[in-house]
């Protein structure tokens, strides 16, 4: 089923968790909604759950009005950020809780509960735990009870709040990646919060980027990595070297670093700043053309399947640079050494900041 | 890291540990002393004087007394329809303080402390204020034939305002702790209001619940300020135990009053040995709320 976000605005006395958002949701998609903390992401997901009451906009489940329906005539499976297990039920009664609470007609006979709730178990790989309290266990198995409980009322849509958040760093990667062949498996129509971006960038069909309770951009992993629509993407998706300075007739002067921007070329400067991905800059000995710095190599750690150099530039900028292990060992870098770093693909972006300001 | 220095032998800890010999019991045999001469002497001094008289003589100042009698059966009316008033009171009162933020919250939290920190007797005064002749409702109710003063319902009034605290006081911190998370969880999955109180609620407080009902239990069955107050103190009718325990005393009846004083003292130990076993299960049950 899809999810369409209309104009929804969420504030907490004066602060705007939310702002004017607007997405969409297709239909068996898995929806990651990116963003630092107090970005809006968690409060637009208990929006769409209807745990949260909007301040003004609309929130569409197939094209119908949900806003006006409660939470738990949504038909929404919501897992949340610290599981929320109820203590007190064994593993089989807290998945069977959504079954058990429907009105008597609609509730399910006892031996129907107990085959829905062990295939969900089944599922998630937790059948042999069906007799446990939750506090008997581990924080993996707790998140995948979690979904086995939310999945039970066969929801027609999924909602997760951190999924992964308080799991140690190795049961997270293996948890995503079971989620994402999860997804394939059910299709069943999932948003998911994180402040992850590898894991968004890795598990989800499409990525939304929040920012101060707005949207910054909407894409596949690839594209919001790629061609990142605001500087804050760029930055938030991973690692990036900013060179600040000034865009003037065309021209972008930034520091050391000169290009053309042929889209501004008004005579009076703006701010502006070229961003680069640590794996998007070339370092030598001698320059190979135009359009690089020299900087001292300060820091070498080449252990990994990446290599990385900490560089600083003449005007005392740390850089980073990533590189191949190949790469490393024909050019093997010295600490103390200066060498020209070149970019080979620079984003421009304007700077909000006026030139006077800075 | 810097070397650590020796062990030193074992008696030399305790002895740098420990206070000297002499300020452990001093200290010890003034609590027990205390605790002997203040509980434990009037205690046994109360069935010693009730059953002064043989078991006989005992059972029937008991139950042979019709005042007394009805005294018991009052009691045994006024003290449940208290408990009741404040399970109900109590949970909403905790509900809306742990789980609402609403403007006046701190007050109403230091509201619910009132009755602990007003005299019985001055809240026994309130009500005759408000209920009374000269009071606020008082021609109203009399116009309506609706009797609170000197009655059961007045009884029971006062004796749940005093009694208030105890249920309320016990729930808050036990459902703060807890948080709404599951109850957010169970109203997604589809409860409602009903089933997520009784089937995630209910289960997660029960232990506190049952504890602030026995100290309220206990509390309500000795009360006596306000009672007296707004009882009229009338023989037979508005009596309750411990008013009819004074009356007695009073009327130089020693073994009756001392009869009534005992059943009194055993109500109270049955409560405190189920509270000491509620005790051993309640922290168990609070080691899993984080």
């Amino acid at each position: 089923m899809s999810i369409e976000v209309r104009h929804v605005t969420k504030s907490f006395g004066s602060f705007r968790a939310v702002d004017d958002v607007s997405i969409d949701v297709p239909t068996g998609e898995l929806v990651a909604l990116l963003g630092p903390s107090g970005s809006g992401k968690t409060s637009l997901l208990r929006i769409i759950a209807g745990l949260e009451p909007a301040d003004s906009g609309q929130v569409f489940f197939e094209g119908e009005d949900a806003t006006v329906r409660r939470a738990r005539d949504r038909g929404v499976g919501f897992v949340f950020q610290h599981y929320a297990l109820f203590r007190h039920m064994t593993v089989f009664e807290n998945v069977a809780f959504g079954l058990r609470v429907r009105p008597r007609a609609a509730r399910p006979a006892n031996a129907e509960i107990r085959e829905r709730v062990m295939s969900l178990l089944k599922l998630v790989q937790l059948d042999w735990l069906a007799g446990r309290l939750p506090s008997e266990l581990s924080g993996g198995q707790r998140q995948r009870v979690a979904l086995a409980r939310a999945l039970a009322v066969q929801p027609r849509v999924l909602l997760l709040d951190e999924p992964f958040g308080s799991l140690d760093a190795q049961v997270r990667q293996e948890l995503r990646r079971w989620l994402r062949r999860l997804h394939d498996e059910i299709r069943l129509t999932s948003v998911f919060v994180t402040h992850d971006q590898e894991e968004a960038l890795e598990v989800a069909d499409r990525v939304v980027v929040m920012n101060h309770g707005r949207v910054e951009q909407v894409g596949s992993p690839q594209e919001v990595f790629d061609r990142p629509a605001t500087s804050f993407v760029m930055g938030f998706l991973g690692h990036v070297n900013i060179f600040h300075g000034r865009v003037e007739a065309g021209r972008a002067l930034l520091g050391d670093l000169a290009v053309d921007w042929p889209e501004h070329a008004e005579p009076e400067p703006r701010a502006a700043a070229g961003y680069v991905r640590p794996h998007e800059l070339d370092v030598a000995r001698a320059p190979e053309g135009e359009g690089g710095i020299w900087a001292t190599v300060r820091h070498v750690n080449a252990a990994g399947a990446v290599i990385k150099l900490e560089l600083e530039a003449a005007d005392g900028a740390a850089l980073r640079v990533d590189m191949s292990p190949e790469r490393h060992e024909s050019l093997a870098p010295r600490v103390g050494e200066r060498l020209y770093v070149q970019p080979r693909r620079l984003r421009l972006f304007l700077e909000d900041v006026s030139p006077a300001a800075r | 890291m810097p070397e650590r220095p020796p062990v030193p032998p074992a008696r030399r800890v305790r002895h740098a540990q420990q206070d000297p010999f002499w300020v452990r019991w001093t200290l010890t045999l003034l609590a027990a002393a205390v605790v002997g001469l203040l509980v434990v002497v009037p205690v046994v001094h109360v069935f010693v004087g009730a059953l002064s008289g043989g078991l006989g003589a005992y059972w029937q100042n008991l139950f042979g007394d019709p005042d007394t009698r009805h005294s018991i059966l009052l009691t045994l009316t006024v003290v449940p329809g208290a408990l009741a008033a404040n399970i109900a009171f109590g949970l909403a009162a905790a509900w809306a303080i742990a789980r609402f933020d609403f403007p006046g919250r701190t007050l109403l939290t230091s509201m619910i402390d009132l009755p602990f920190s007003v005299s019985p007797v001055v809240a026994g005064l309130m009500f005759v204020l408000i209920f009374g002749l000269q009071g606020y409702l008082g021609p109203f109710l009399q116009a309506h034939d609706v009797k609170i003063l000197f009655a059961t319902p007045g009884l029971i009034l006062a004796t749940a305002f005093v009694t208030f605290p105890f249920v309320a006081r016990e729930l808050i911190p036990v459902m703060q702790a807890i948080g709404d998370e599951e109850e957010t969880a169970a109203v997604s999955l589809g409860a409602d209001g009903w089933q997520m109180f009784r089937r995630i609620t209910l289960p997660n407080i029960k232990w506190g619940l049952l504890y602030g009902i026995i100290l309220c239990n206990a509390r309500a069955m000795g009360e006596f300020g306000a009672v007296y107050v707004v009882s009229g103190h009338i023989a037979g009718q508005t009596d309750t135990m411990p008013l009819r325990v004074e009356k007695l005393f009073q009327e130089y009846n020693l073994p009756g009053s001392f009869a009534v004083a005992s059943l009194l003292t055993l109500l109270a130990v049955l409560t405190l040995v189920v509270k000491v076993f509620l005790e051993a299960r309640v922290p168990s049950e609070r080691r899993n709320v984080h």
